[in-house]
């Protein structure tokens, strides 16, 4: 378990360093999740030292979230005077979001796979 | 003597013990409406409210749980190691969906907050609200909007597209597991993927923590790009 959260902490640690250091405008844990993908890809790390911790964090992520939405409260009076346009931009762009990328993914998926065929180098799987 | 109510240890045990029991509500009746996030925050905040408790008392107890937010975003890197190869193959369609899905999102919240008449720091504040919270506040803060919004509006975004997303994948006809898990992450963040490895397991969840990064960086690098011609 120590090793576990040495692990996560560790490379949490390095994307502060690496912000400290260039200035880059890009969260901390952002670079520590590429860093430990890449960590794991290279056998620097083994999956064996993150994976409980890891997955014990990944299926809780949802909760903690929950002290940054009850921070809500500290802007009642700005959504109270907008909430229509804050609520229907919302909901329009998720829906924008999820249909342009799936079908952006989709049709590039068919193109290649398309393409490729013609070429004869499609991976069997 | 501050009164008890306003105790960091009793804020923190009142979180667990309400999601547990929000987890425990949604279990029983199945219904997607009682969403345990969204229910603990709503019920957490009538505490507060009821109680008399600032939301800056609560973020003592409440700071110690949001701490966890960061490790364990570094932890999707776990996820997204399992699926390396899978994404190797097909580098090129996830970038450009995920280019395609960034800019989609910033310029339709950005367009219909403006014609439904937002002043210009909800509508700043907004932008950058598809994309994980520590991303979202430091590009809210730069382009001039305003942070404690945003952090409020992405959590409701990722609550409203882990719920909702999947019927609108549905109804948008997107039938790949994999751009699905993608969509749900680019559009609705952390929140999205942790509803999308409950739903589809771990192997296409980790498409969902690889749209949710692709979308962070390029949110953060493109938004104030885009911006300047829309507003």
């Amino acid at each position: 378990m120590i090793l576990q959260c040495a692990v996560i902490f560790a490379f949490l640690a390095f994307g502060e360093l690496v912000v400290y250091l260039t200035g880059i405008p890009v969260p901390s844990s952002i670079i520590g999740m590429i860093s430990l993908a890449a960590a794991l890809k290279l056998k620097i790390v083994r999956l064996m030292w993150v994976d409980k911790v890891a997955d014990f964090l990944v299926r809780n992520l949802g909760f903690f979230f929950v002290p940054a939405g009850v921070g809500v409260m500290r802007c009642f009076d700005v959504i109270s005077r907008e909430w229509g346009a804050i609520v229907t931009a919302t909901v329009v762009s998720t829906f924008a979001i999820i249909a342009v990328t799936g079908w952006t993914h989709q049709l590039c998926r068919r193109a290649l796979a398309k393409h490729t065929k013609g070429h004869g180098t499609l991976p069997a799987k | 003597m501050e009164p008890f109510l306003q105790n960091k240890f009793f804020l923190i045990a009142a979180t667990f013990i309400i999601f547990l029991a929000a987890k425990l509500l949604q279990k029983r009746t199945g219904v997607a409406v009682f969403h345990p996030i969204l229910v603990t925050i709503l019920a957490l905040i009538a505490l507060l409210y009821f109680g008399n408790i600032s939301p800056d008392q609560y973020a003592e107890g409440g700071d110690y749980i949001e701490f966890w937010l960061k490790p364990a975003v570094v932890a999707l890197g776990v996820p997204l190691y399992r699926q390396l190869e899978s994404i190797k193959r097909q580098m090129l369609p996830l970038l450009l969906a995920e280019l395609a899905g960034c800019v989609a999102g910033v310029v339709s919240v950005v367009l219909v907050a403006q014609m439904l008449g937002a002043s210009q720091e909800v509508v700043l504040s907004l932008a950058p609200k598809a994309v994980t919270t520590p991303i979202a506040m430091e590009i809210s803060a730069t382009i001039g909007g305003i942070p404690s919004l945003t952090a409020a509006v992405v959590v409701c975004t990722g609550i409203f597209g882990g719920m909702a997303g999947f019927q609108m994948i549905k109804l948008s006809r997107v039938s790949s597991p994999i751009a699905a898990g993608l969509s749900v992450g680019t559009s609705a963040h952390a929140v999205g993927t942790a509803a999308a490895i409950e739903r589809y397991g771990m192997r296409y969840g980790a498409f969902s923590s690889l749209g949710l990064t692709l979308n962070g960086l390029l949110t953060s690098l493109l938004t104030p790009l885009i911006l300047p011609y829309i507003i």
